[in-house]
């Protein structure tokens, strides 16, 4: 029934609002054990952004932080990024086709496979050209 | 499609307790006597009874992660030869409760560089997708929160949203060192979610659903003998997934302090320690209910015991390669996913589609005959990948690209 269909995700839905107010509310818990002098909760200093104290300070093991942590990033971590992008597309289709797999193999016989190991095939010559060009390497 | 809240019996036994017993769904009342509602109060009735029921589903996971908490750290150090916590309570049972305790008592600090946003948004969004996972898992027959028929689909979507939470933490902190650990998070998950995700279609090709409640239906035999291939590599990606040891590079404390939460400290902290091991027992719940058969078993115990009994040895697995297991480097880490576990996963795929063209419809002796030849499979292909991959005899690792000067041989010494 369509009506049981929306049904579901309604309580899905519901279960998203709870388990977002669970996290929220033990900060909020803690929050109030400051409140109350359980837990210690220091003011900020009032010029705390321009000469923050010790504790405030970004922790790099005890050092002084010099410069801001955005710097360039390596590229490798974009090959990746890359390489999953294109991988992941294909995922995508291949969930319909598997979960509907019976039905098409019962219409349309050997075609039903022959098409995916195909697809699949294409894939592993985008692979192995991704591994000869070393953009599976760590360098 | 069938009545699915009749079939939830969970559902039902409260629903009919509320809704009028005219209404359509429950004629005859439920099983404690009439609704208490009128006719027409039907919306309320399903109100109460999805919080009701998400309330204990929800607090069954917190209890379990405090549980879990304990049993992991007495097992590791059992694996260790330690003792573990044993103060608190009776075998130190209640040294969660006292890290709880501890926790929330702790100065909440926010370094003056950070984005205070972000910094604070990243604990809440670790913890949200982990959580929503359990609303689709079946934890016994007719005993489930909700039965969406993607729900495949919605646990990959759901799971994969941690990965914004490193992000954000590593971002939000404006401190190298949780950047560093938040990019290795995201190579990480980003490497380890294709094989994952890949495996998984073996399982639906033969289930033709995607409702996990389908998924058990089906299983007559459980999928990590029908595939297990696609079994062990779900494993590793779920363990790399959620990044526990072997794969937590993306917090090694000996080179990037604590990874991307290194500058929380107090409740937040232990939300990102709450979520990791809410994690863990998601992902062995997924792993039960997928492959595992889930609650599935003999007649002489109730099924929830089955499904309790399935998730239990799945986290001591984990455990034990926590224990057991040193960490790995990244270089090793992603060419092992992607030039390892992606062919695997592919291959696994291909066989699938063979054999389910093969027999359309299995039933139990076509699925021992499909876990005969997976297994043939596996075992050949899993060879042929270590002897391809694996090192040499006698040859000794280094990062690749790494400028570390390794002596071939001592010189000048006796």
């Amino acid at each position: 029934m369509l009506e049981d269909y929306f049904r579901q995700y309604a309580v899905i839905a519901i279960f998203g609002v709870v388990a977002v107010l669970v996290p929220l509310g033990m900060i909020l818990a803690s929050n109030l054990a400051g409140l109350v002098h359980i837990r210690p909760s220091r003011p900020r200093p009032p010029n705390w952004q321009e000469s923050p104290p010790p504790y405030l300070k970004t922790y790099e093991s005890g050092f002084e932080p010099i410069g801001g942590p955005w710097r360039r990033i390596h590229v490798r971590y974009y090959t990746f990024g890359l390489l999953f992008v294109i991988f992941d597309v294909e995922t995508v289709f291949l969930f319909p086709w598997a979960v509907e797999y019976g039905p098409l193999s019962a219409r349309f016989g050997i075609f039903a496979l022959a098409e995916a190991v195909i697809f699949i095939a294409i894939l592993a010559l985008g692979w192995a050209y991704a591994w000869r060009k070393r953009a599976m390497e760590w360098a | 499609m069938t009545d699915a809240f009749l079939e939830n019996a969970f559902f039902r036994n409260i629903y009919c307790n509320l809704a009028s017993s005219a209404s359509p769904r429950c004629a005859g009342g439920g099983p404690f006597g009439d609704g208490m509602f009128p006719a027409g109060m039907e919306w309320l009735a399903f109100l109460i009874t999805a919080f009701v029921i998400i309330f204990l589903v929800v607090n069954a996971a917190l209890l379990a992660v405090n549980i879990y908490i304990w049993g992991e750290r007495r097992l590791v150090a059992r694996l260790q030869a330690r003792l573990g916590p044993n103060r608190w309570g009776p075998y130190g049972l209640l040294t969660p409760i006292a890290d709880l305790i501890k926790i929330l008592t702790k100065e909440d600090i926010v370094p003056a560089a950070a984005d205070r946003l972000v910094f604070n948004l990243a604990p809440v969004l670790i913890v949200v997708p982990v959580l929503l996972v359990f609303a689709v898992i079946p934890f016994a027959s007719s005993t489930w929160v909700a039965d969406l028929n993607v729900g495949v689909l919605y646990i990959i979507a759901v799971l994969s949203v941690g990965s914004y939470s490193a992000v954000m933490a590593g971002w939000g902190s404006q401190n190298r060192y949780a950047m560093l650990g938040a990019f290795r998070a995201v190579a990480l998950l980003v490497s380890y979610e294709l094989p994952m995700v890949l495996a998984l279609i073996g399982v639906l090709m033969i289930t033709g659903s995607m409702s996990l409640v389908d998924v058990v239906h089906d299983q007559n035999v459980p999928f990590a003998l029908v595939q297990p291939l696609g079994f062990l590599i779900f494993l590793i990606g779920s363990v790399a997934e959620i990044q526990r040891p072997p794969f937590d590079l993306a917090e090694a404390e000996s080179e990037l302090i604590g990874g991307y939460h290194t500058d929380y400290s107090g409740i937040k902290w232990g939300l990102f320690q709450a979520g990791e091991f809410m994690a863990t027992i998601a992902s062995a719940a997924i792993i039960t209910t997928l492959f595992l058969s889930g609650w599935r078993g003999w007649g002489f115990l109730p099924s929830h015991i089955w499904f309790l009994i399935k998730l239990v040895a799945v986290l001591f697995a984990m455990t034990w390669l926590r224990g057991t297991l040193p960490r790995l480097r990244i270089d090793q880490v992603t060419a092992f996913a992607w030039k390892g576990l992606l062919p695997l996963a592919a291959l696994n795929l291909v066989v699938s589609g063979v054999l389910s063209f093969i027999w359309p419809a299995p039933g139990v002796a076509e699925l021992w005959v499909m876990a005969i030849v997976n297994l043939a499979v596996a075992a050949v292909s899993i060879f042929t990948l270590g002897l391809l991959l694996g090192p040499r005899p006698g040859e000794r690792t280094t990062p690749a690209g790494s400028a570390v000067f390794m002596p071939a041989k001592r010189e000048g010494t006796a």
